[in-house]
């Protein structure tokens, strides 16, 4: 009985491994079949598509894609700044966020539960709604800078980065997140008589690992695949980022290769970045369900 | 000595150079050639060649990618941000000439008699921008096919029929060599639909919109014509003729040149790579459906915009662009048809002879510019999403009156894009 029990165990492990791989496969090809795409000539490319070729390095295969992406366009400016950009927006927004979280979370003030509800209305808007006004707003903003007071910040880093700091999501992460920590540890705090100040930053803060990796992946990816805002904000070569970059590739003669290239390229920092978060991302993802 | 006054002559040249610099008025210019370092490279020329000209102007190019250019300009416009020249997309230019982004040319007409019509963007009786190219659409196959099918060779004079035309691809259906007869390029979505298809339409004696009001579509999309136009685009896909839809992008780039297709319907900016497969290529002239052959005009072209403080400097600019010298430049560069015969002479591929000269024949004689109105813009629209329809099965009328309807609509919103009865 018990060498019955064994067998199923094996079985259902192997079983199981062979489901979990084919998730993992069908997750990876779209990836391997970009890099392998990257390596190969366009007219080899497109004929590799037909079979299972185009996932595999085979024929004409070399880094002259990379080249000629580089060449095209300029690559590393346009990653530049979409990390600069990316960046800047993910530590503002996690520090604000999590300070508008922390104040709709444990202080009391008058109109608090009316606001909250207006800031996670907002998570059913969509962006496409609001972009014109917005536009218009920020084409006329007064900005001070080393020039003196100017109008306007179209072409500019800062057009890019400040709209998009705070956002009900976030906001919302946060204070989901700040709930179910213990309110005895806030409560002692007080008693001791430590400032809310104190506590955001010694006590709530370093507990709150798992969701600051949460929303930093998510306000990651947001900001890294940007389009439609800097289209409409950026007329200037020196401050697109790379989704916007991406469309040099789309000639009459469309460059697979480059393209695919290109998105390798561009595909870099997100694969790090998620790869440094990960673990607290899928520790944040889990607990959350343990909650739920 | 020698060196002193070497040096003496190159501090006076930088110096009279750097004055020469500083008087010069700046003027923006807005162009959609990003990611194409050929055409960039031929701009720049034209532009360096005007700025040492003269002494009054100094143009700036900032380039953006073709796919996102006109999104990039609305915006722009909306927030009052455009520069003094801007290059817009023919079929266009009326909308945003109506819309107020564009300002009437101030340049010498006489210097555009000999050129094409596509690029000559007149709207409402002024012109307001004009194409340094054209582009045309051809019947792509080899001379060994038309053979081996046993087929006349059409020529200008004498295009095929609708007959000749339907009897060339079931008899190349008959041979079982082709995955289909005939590549539309149902892939390529957008522009495309209306610029390569809307001729075939026309040419049944039909059209996206009535141009002799420009008010309504009810009988131009929806008449005799155009359902006879709807019934023959959907026995295409319906016969296996040409694949649809769903047609692989793969395909369309190089399908043809694989041998899956015995014909292809194409533009000149294909024709190169075409040519470089098979040395017995014909590029031939769009079939007459009835009311004559059709094939689509008019490319990108230069404007000035309605912000532009400078619109003298701004068409004067344009108007040193329209040089022989440069339009052969450009045709030389990227393949796109010369908009006058002297420039074409002046081309490799456009001369007398040339391995593409039959393009700009072709576009002497069938082109039809897309329908001159501000509403063209979701007329094309309208006309994409019905044919897709209709290729993938739609009842003809029905999608025909529908989309009869939509454009009427629109047309009727927007209180007649400024034309009257």
């Amino acid at each position: 009985m018990a060498t019955i029990s064994a067998d199923n165990h094996g079985l259902r492990l192997v079983v199981r491994y062979v489901v979990l791989t084919l998730i993992a496969v069908i997750f990876i090809f779209p990836l391997l079949f970009m890099v392998m795409s990257s390596l190969k000539p366009s007219d080899q490319l497109l004929r590799d598509t037909a079979s299972l070729r185009a996932f595999l390095p085979v024929g004409d295969i070399g880094f002259a894609n990379y080249a000629d992406a580089f060449s095209r366009a300029p690559v590393a400016l346009f990653v530049f700044n979409s990390v600069l950009v990316t960046g800047v927006t993910v530590l503002l927004s996690l520090f604000l966020c999590s300070l508008a979280a922390f104040s709709f979370t444990f202080l009391n003030w008058k109109g608090r539960d009316l606001l909250l509800g207006i800031v996670i209305a907002t998570l059913i808007v969509p962006f496409e709604t609001i972009a014109i006004p917005l536009l218009l707003l920020v084409s006329k903003l007064p900005w001070i800078g080393l020039d003196g007071l100017q109008f306007g910040w179209l072409n500019t880093y800062r057009v890019q980065i400040i709209p998009w700091i705070a956002d009900g999501l976030t906001v919302f992460l946060f204070v989901q997140y700040f709930k179910d920590l213990p309110r005895e540890l806030i409560e002692a705090a007080r008693v001791e008589g430590a400032s809310w100040w104190q506590i955001y930053r010694r006590i709530v803060m370093p507990l709150a690992g798992p969701v600051l990796a949460t929303a930093a992946i998510l306000k990651f990816l947001v900001m890294y695949n940007q389009y439609l805002w800097p289209l409409i904000v950026v007329q200037q070569e020196s401050y697109r980022p790379v989704m916007v970059g991406l469309q040099y590739f789309f000639q009459l003669d469309t460059a697979w290769g480059e393209i695919m290239a290109y998105l390798t390229i561009i595909t870099v920092p997100v694969l790090a970045f998620y790869l440094i978060m990960q673990r607290a991302f899928i520790s944040s993802i889990a607990s959350t369900g343990v909650k739920g | 000595m020698k060196m002193t006054a070497t040096l003496t002559a190159a501090l006076l040249a930088t110096t009279v150079w750097a004055t020469m610099a500083a008087a010069q008025t700046d003027l923006s210019m807005w162009y959609h050639g990003a990611g194409n370092p050929k055409e960039a490279a031929v701009l720049q020329t034209i532009i360096d060649d005007f700025n040492a000209s003269q002494s009054d102007w100094l143009v700036a190019v900032e380039s953006f990618p073709q796919e996102s250019y006109n999104d990039s300009v609305v915006a722009a416009a909306l927030a009052g941000n455009l520069p003094d020249i801007i290059d817009v997309d023919g079929p266009v230019m009326p909308n945003w000439a109506w819309s107020g982004y564009l300002q009437p040319l101030q340049i010498d007409e006489t210097k555009i008699e000999n050129f094409l019509p596509g690029p000559k963007g007149y709207w409402d009786g002024k012109l307001y921008s004009i194409g340094l190219w054209d582009a045309a659409v051809a019947l792509v196959t080899r001379q060994s096919i038309l053979d081996d099918l046993g087929l006349r060779t059409p020529t200008l004079e004498q295009p095929w029929t609708q007959e000749e035309f339907m009897g060339a691809l079931e008899a190349a259906k008959a041979t079982g060599t082709y995955d289909y007869p005939l590549d539309l390029g149902m892939a390529w979505t957008g522009e495309w639909y209306p610029y390569a298809f809307s001729p075939f339409l026309q040419s049944f004696g039909g059209d996206l919109v009535d141009r002799s009001t420009y008010l309504t579509a009810e009988g131009a999309l929806n008449g005799d014509a155009a359902m006879a136009f709807g019934e023959w685009w959907q026995g295409l896909f319906a016969n296996d003729l040409a694949p649809g839809t769903s047609q692989d992008p793969a395909a369309r780039e190089t399908g043809f040149q694989d041998g899956k297709y015995a014909f292809s319907w194409n533009g000149n900016w294909a024709a190169k790579n075409i040519l470089e497969t098979f040395d017995d290529t014909v590029f031939l002239p769009a079939p007459d459906f009835g009311a004559g052959p059709k094939i689509g005009a008019a490319s990108w072209q230069f404007g000035v915009s309605s912000a532009s403080k400078h619109p003298d400097g701004a068409s004067a600019f344009i108007e040193f662009a329209l040089q022989d010298k440069y339009l052969a430049d450009f045709s030389n560069a990227i393949g796109l048809i010369p908009p006058t015969a002297s420039a074409a002479q002046m081309t490799e591929n456009y001369k007398d002879g040339g391995p593409m000269a039959v393009f700009y024949d072709l576009t002497k004689a069938q082109a039809l510019v897309r329908p001159v109105t501000p509403g063209y813009v979701v007329e094309a629209k309208v006309f994409e999403k019905a044919l897709a329809d209709i290729a993938n099965g739609a009842d003809v009328a029905d999608t025909l009156d529908a989309a009869t309807d939509e454009i009427n609509a629109d047309i009727e919103r927007n209180s007649g894009y400024g034309h009257s009865e």
